[in-house]
């Protein structure tokens, strides 16, 4: 049945108090650090060697009977029989595969959290269809049971965003998958904001009726009115700053400071769009405004018009086989990620949207090579693994940090019992800055949250 | 290699289209009974029945042979509890009917209580979802109703384009999916519960009945006849749907069953069998706060019959119950179990295994071929044979793939077919 995330009828707050108290004689400096930075601390730990594994390196390279040494948080050599310093833990990988740690763009992990009440509902801001003043860092619930699954499936660093109900749903969020109490200590330090944007049926069905858009053109016209607002309130800023900063500040405006970030290229654009014309409409309009698309979100038509994603250098972060819960998602085929991924400069990704995809985007990347056979492409798994490593971390510009296991990025592992495409895969031990923070043969390396303690029905 | 070999098979089988006989040499046969997988092992059908399962068959004469090179060959898989036929696009309402709404006015009851609701009647075996499946390699499913506490009936199909059922399948819904119907309270879904299936059994007062006089008809002969499929996940719940069974002295299945492991034993005792989603293993609502991806392997260890459905998307993605078997196996399961649940196992649950869910002699010849592991989502559906004719595995999401696939010849897209 349907799968779209719960939109709660909330009760309209649209007159709710300014989120800007207009006579603060203190202008805030764009200068000064960002507001609610991250406290992630990597966790202490010591050197590890995996010996003689099959490694995909998440560059395309495959390496059989392979080490990866991690030291100090960090990727510090991948090759054959590398010595390793006299306090390294050696871990035997003889006919297990290592992998770069999994990365979701797509999750709504802790904004939708199980359970999935409507206490916990909290994705979209449905009040608005314009809401880029939100960020989905002031929603996520560090307690969603969901986050230890998706680590014991190799996942450690995902994007939380706002649901899609909006034509703007604001702000994303890059975590690295820790568990902790607050979301500032997940919060992946150093990346880049995301925006969460939506095309075609969601918004006109949930606004249709409050106001509208209620037709595609009007979700258009909600877009470019919104980034024509900006437009001015960006010039003023820029003019400020340009000059030193000098005289009174322009006002400052949650919504036109991330769209304002849109247009300066300082915030990664993600579209959750489903048909191939409106993909062609969303690119007209980031033509239009002067920004790169980072991704199109689902995208069941991508396949359509992969060269000119490639073209435009623009990911499409697809589902290896949902289709027909909405018209416009009524022509998904099992090769669409292929066919993205096969276009000469193509960048594929496999999402999840979902706490169950998150725990096996192996699998969900196996059946797409499955597929893909029947039709005679071919992927191996050095290829494919780029599809849940580097090319997200390429969309969420992270991939200088994380996304392949190459030396002096972040030891962001996985330990596989064999390769990881195939069902019956298992990540047996997943690092994190060189962590060991899940061990499958070890409950004292198990995170649970605080939700589950005490729950006697809980195993 | 593997993939020209395969393309000579399916011309071989496409030459053999329309007709119900053909003899499968040299398969690997997993035929979900008793007598487990077989190696270089052919398989006979004649008029769409199987007739004979052994090494080195003998042609009787004028059968087209197929030979499968060694590749997996099961019974045709189940899709699970879905509303394929019964749904198009999920957030259309214009397309779906799988639930009844009368809008009755605030109570609902009328609508809650409906057993003789027949959602078989609104099947459209042409919809694009029936294709769908069967290039994921299911030949049946068993039709779902969800809408109410005493939904209705589906039915068990065949996804060869009729639309007859094998047999009706009454559902119950318990649990948070239909309090809003039935009183706001768990207790009271068991509450009219007992009282519909007592006023089926004997006749009460005009001003104390909850059913109509078909619904009365209709309960009464399900009671006496049919497997009630039960929707529910808590274990309290459960222990309440097992009391009710044996004070009406009805049969039930359980689907969902996320806190079922818990009461394994009883279920087993009871011989009740499942169907469970074995990748819903979060605490996603207070109803299966004790799911685990375990639950299937500690049933079956246990001794209950498990099978498989795809709770999330069950129709559009059903051809997801062999990676939902796949992993109860990868947490457990032995493969066997994992196979029976997504073949013979629903089928006998549903009562229909004197027709379909194994490969046996005298069985409708319902038949995949795989390119591997049929549980392992690294493999895809080879071939197909529904009651011995060849079925080609080709869907609309094929046909569009295909479109896009070929060359440009100077025209739109449009003008490819």
């Amino acid at each position: 049945m349907s799968r779209l995330p719960l939109y709660l009828a909330l009760a309209a707050c649209l007159a709710a108090t300014p989120l800007q108290a207009k006579k603060d004689k203190t202008p805030p400096q764009p200068a000064k650090p960002a507001p609610y930075p991250s406290t992630y601390q990597a966790i202490a730990s010591v050197p590890v060697l995996l010996r003689n594994a099959t490694v995909l390196t998440g560059t395309g390279e495959r390496l059989d009977n392979a080490d990866v040494l991690m030291q100090d948080g960090k990727i510090a050599a991948v090759g054959k029989n590398l010595d390793a310093p006299a306090n390294t833990r050696l871990v035997d990988a003889t006919g297990k595969w290592v992998t770069p740690g999994i990365i979701d763009v797509h999750s709504h992990l802790g904004v939708y959290a199980s359970p999935g009440i409507e206490a916990t509902s909290d994705g979209n801001e449905a009040t608005n269809p314009v809401t880029a003043d939100v960020w989905a860092e002031h929603s996520v619930w560090p307690q969603d049971a969901g986050f230890a699954k998706a680590l014991a499936g190799g996942v450690t660093t995902l994007q939380i965003l706002p649901g899609s109900a909006n034509l703007v749903g604001g702000r994303s969020v890059i975590l690295k998958n820790v568990a902790a109490e607050t979301t500032q200590a997940m919060k992946f330090p150093g990346a880049p904001y995301g925006i969460k944007m939506a095309c075609g049926e969601n918004p006109k069905r949930v606004y249709g009726e409050k106001g509208g858009p209620s037709t595609r053109m009007g979700n258009v016209a909600g877009y470019r009115q919104a980034f024509m607002d900006a437009q001015g309130y960006r010039k003023q800023w820029d003019d400020y700053n340009a000059g030193g900063r000098k005289g009174e500040a322009p006002e400052q405006n949650l919504k036109n400071d991330t769209l304002a970030g849109v247009m300066r290229g300082d915030i990664t654009v993600n579209i959750h769009c489903y048909r191939a014309d409106e993909m062609a409409q969303m690119i007209d309009l980031s033509k239009e405004f002067g920004f790169q698309i980072s991704t199109f979100h689902h995208g069941v038509e991508a396949y359509k018009i992969a060269d000119q994603l490639a073209n435009e250098n623009i990911c499409g972060a697809l589902w290896a086989d949902w289709w027909g819960f909405k018209l416009e998602a009524y022509d998904g085929i099992e090769e669409n990620i292929a066919l993205v991924d096969r276009a000469k400069g193509g960048c594929a990704i496999v999402h999840s949207d979902s706490s169950e995809g998150i725990q096996r985007l192996n699998q969900e990347a196996a059946k797409v090579i499955a597929a893909s056979k029947r039709v005679n492409i071919d992927f191996t798994p050095e290829h494919a693994i780029r599809w849940i490593t580097s090319n997200p971390a390429k969309a969420l510009r992270i991939d200088d940090r994380t996304g392949s296991l190459t030396p002096g990025k972040m030891a962001d592992v996985v330990l596989w019992n064999g390769t990881p495409f195939s069902t019956y895969a298992k990540a047996e031990q997943v690092y994190i800055d060189g962590a060991l923070l899940y061990d499958r043969s070890n409950k004292a390396l198990q995170p649970k949250v605080d939700f589950l303690i005490g729950q006697e029905a809980q195993p | 290699m593997k993939r020209h070999l395969l393309a000579i098979g399916l011309l071989a089988m496409a030459s053999a289209a329309g007709a119900q006989n053909v003899l499968i040499k040299n398969a690997t046969v997993h035929t979900a009974s008793a007598r487990g997988s077989l190696n270089n092992t052919d398989v006979l059908v004649q008029g769409g029945i199987i007739r004979a399962i052994g090494s080195n068959l003998a042609n009787p004469g004028n059968v087209p042979v197929f030979d499968a090179r060694g590749l997996p060959l099961t019974p045709g898989l189940f899709g699970g509890i879905t509303e394929i036929g019964l749904e198009e696009i999920s957030q259309e309402e214009t397309t779906r009917d799988a639930n009844l709404d009368l809008k009755t006015g605030e109570s609902g009851l009328i609508e809650t209580l409906r057993p003789e609701f027949d959602a078989t009647l609104a099947y459209n075996p042409r919809s694009t979802l029936l294709a769908v499946a069967r290039v994921g390699g299911i030949s049946y499913t068993a039709l779902g109703t969800s809408g109410a506490l005493l939904a209705g009936q589906g039915g068990v199909m065949r996804l060869d384009g009729g639309d007859e059922p094998l047999r009706r399948t009454p559902y119950i819904i318990i649990g948070n999916n239909s309090l809003g119907q039935s009183g706001a309270s768990r207790a009271a879904q068991f509450m009219l519960l007992e009282q519909a299936f007592k006023e089926a059994r004997a006749p009460v007062p005009g001003d104390e009945r909850l059913l109509t006089s078909a619904g009365r008809r209709v309960l009464g002969q399900e009671m006496l006849t049919d497997r009630f499929v039960v929707y529910v996940n808590r274990e309290a719940d459960i222990r309440q749907v097992l009391k009710l069974a044996r004070r009406n002295g009805i049969r039930v299945a359980l689907v969902g069953a996320a806190e079922a492991w818990r009461v394994a034993d009883i279920l087993a005792a009871d011989k009740v069998p499942v169907f469970i989603d074995s990748l819903d293993d979060l605490p996603s609502n207070f109803d299966q706060l004790g799911a685990t991806e375990s639950n299937a392997a500690l049933l079956q260890r246990a001794g209950v019959s498990v099978s498989f459905f795809n709770g999330n998307d069950a129709s559009h993605n059903a051809r997801k119950v062999r990676q939902i078997a796949g992993n109860a196996v990868a947490n457990g399961l032995p493969w066997q179990a994992g196979l029976a649940g997504i073949t013979s196992a629903p089928a006998k649950a549903l009562g229909v295994d004197g027709r379909i869910g194994s490969i046996e002699v005298g069985k409708t010849a319902d038949l995949v071929l795989w390119t591997g592991d049929p549980l392992d989502v690294s493999s895809t559906a080879a071939g197909m044979w529904l009651a011995g004719k060849a079925t080609p595995l080709v869907s609309r999401q094929t046909q569009l793939r295909d479109r896009y696939l070929a060359p440009d010849n100077g025209l739109p897209k449009a003008y490819r077919q």
